[in-house]
């Protein structure tokens, strides 16, 4: 699946003959090796539900969380290289505050995302740095209802409904796409999302891995925080019990 | 001046600012006496909200010291299409802030694409005035309409400090017509009753204000935009005049 740069792929200041920026590609596919993320935009809501692979038994469980706060009301999911995320979190917290601090009212998220864009799109222009590798989700619950945001490595953001960002992002997308999100409450859709990563979660190539849930919506006020833990015991219960399901079904076969 | 104590007085800055207060054609059009005083607006300004917009009304006086220099003046300032400050105080500064918010408005809106809120609006006045409390007089209001909280007046008086009022007052003469206020001012009035309320304050502050006269500009702000009227000096309520 690889495809030659042949010469044209040193740095992020050169483009290839047919009009592509190599670097930012090879930026592309750092995301695509990472645990899968599934954001969903329900109702009432945004939902996050993230896997995160544990690569040593060695490791303290909850440590390098890939759902982050960045103001009371903005949560970040993200794929990718986790420390060219942990800056770009740092980045985002300052917006929110300079934001805040400015104009007295909390920082819109799609104000936000546009400025998050713009850092990381700087970083594709010049040879003597490297386009940061991780794809960013933003989601918040403003009062024109749930927004949820995704800036890809290139400084482009979109307004997502649903995305999967990961390794499993294709089989994932197929499944989010036979949600009805428009209907969707949040609290069902944490629980498809906890769902789907189950789903999607490799087995034989990584055996252990941590769900990460969190959402942000009417529930708690807007306020993005991780799920209660009865809630979230809830949801892992619905995703293991869907599998077995589906094993089930693979047996009657 | 000293910049580690900004506190200290400096002789020399205070004469340099009152010698370059007025140009040299000033000179020969403003009467010598009233050449060091500095040019204020004495000012009564008036703010209410109502249901669905805002009510915001001032006199028309700028004096210098006893001296009148304008007795039509405009001080309700347009900071955006549905925004409005009300400027009392140093009329060089509020203007200053006022330009300066504009253009700080100006560029947020093109970045958000959309309309500021007021209470950014405010905000922005409340920083300036507090970012230079010793240097600025200034106390303003910042009132007018958005789309998520609708009609809103927020108070930015001397020090910076910034509130949500649902009515308040302004400039030397608000002090002659606080008890007008509590006695007659009651929530949830109507867009007409607002509208008396302010046009008759404002009467009763430039009968008792020397640095408060001419007429009253009132603007009424809502979703539909702004409508100015100005009720001219014969026109204004009568009120018992000794």
């Amino acid at each position: 699946m690889s495809s030659i740069g042949s010469g044209y792929d040193l740095s992020a200041s050169q483009f290839s003959p047919d009009g592509r920026v190599f670097q930012v590609e090879y930026a592309n596919k750092a995301v695509e090796a990472s645990g899968t993320i599934v954001a969903l935009r329900c109702k009432d809501g945004v939902a996050f539900a993230v896997e995160k692979i544990v690569t040593s038994r060695l490791y303290e469980s909850g440590s390098n969380k890939r759902v982050h706060n960045v103001d009371q009301h903005i949560g970040m999911a993200v794929a990718g290289l986790l420390a060219d995320a942990r800056q770009l979190l740092t980045v985002a917290r300052d917006e929110a505050k300079q934001y805040k601090h400015d104009y007295g009212v909390s920082i819109p998220v799609k104000y936000l995302a546009d400025r998050l864009a713009m850092y990381m799109h700087a970083y594709t222009l010049y040879g003597f740095v490297r386009p940061f590798g991780c794809f960013i989700l933003l989601a918040a619950y403003e009062s024109d209802g749930p927004q949820l945001y995704g800036v890809e490595p290139s400084g482009v953001t979109y307004n997502y409904f649903g995305i999967a960002v990961g390794k499993a992002q294709q089989t994932a997308k197929t499944e989010i796409e036979k949600l009805k999100l428009s209907e969707l409450k949040l609290e069902d859709g944490i629980k498809e999302a906890a769902k789907i990563i189950y789903q999607v979660h490799d087995e034989v190539k990584d055996r252990m891995f941590e769900l990460e849930l969190s959402w942000v919506g009417k529930v708690n006020d807007g306020k993005h925080e991780r799920v209660p833990t009865k809630v979230f015991e809830d949801a892992e219960k619905f995703a293991k019990a869907s599998l077995e399901e589906a094993d089930d079904d693979d047996d009657e076969m | 001046m000293d910049v580690l104590n900004p506190m200290t007085y400096d002789a020399e800055e205070d004469q340099l600012r009152d010698r370059t207060k007025y140009s040299q054609m000033d000179k020969h059009i403003i009467p010598v006496e009233f050449q060091q005083q500095p040019v204020s607006t004495g000012t009564t300004i008036v703010a209410v909200e109502y249901d669905g917009g805002v009510i915001i009304g001032a006199d028309t006086r700028t004096s210098a010291g006893t001296f009148v220099m304008n007795r039509f003046t405009d001080k309700l300032t347009p900071l955006t299409d549905q925004i409005f400050c009300l400027r009392s105080g140093s009329a060089a500064d509020t203007q200053a802030i006022a330009q300066v918010v504009t253009y700080q408005l100006d560029f947020l809106s093109a970045e958000m694409n959309e309309p500021p809120l007021v209470r950014i609006a405010a905000n922005c006045v409340r920083r300036m005035i507090y970012q230079y409390r010793d240097d600025f007089l200034a106390g303003m209001i910042v009132a007018g309409w958005d789309k998520k909280l609708g009609g809103q007046v927020y108070s930015c008086p001397l020090g910076g400090l910034l509130v949500r009022q649902p009515v308040t007052l302004g400039g030397s003469g608000s002090t002659y017509i606080w008890g007008y206020l509590d006695n007659n001012y009651r929530p949830n009035m109507t867009k007409d009753e607002c509208y008396d309320f302010v046009l008759k304050g404002i009467t009763l502050a430039i009968t008792r204000d020397g640095s408060s006269g001419g007429c009253a500009r009132i603007a009424i702000i809502n979703k539909d935009g702004v409508e100015r009227i100005d009720v001219l000096g014969n026109d204004l309520p009568k009120v018992f005049d000794l």
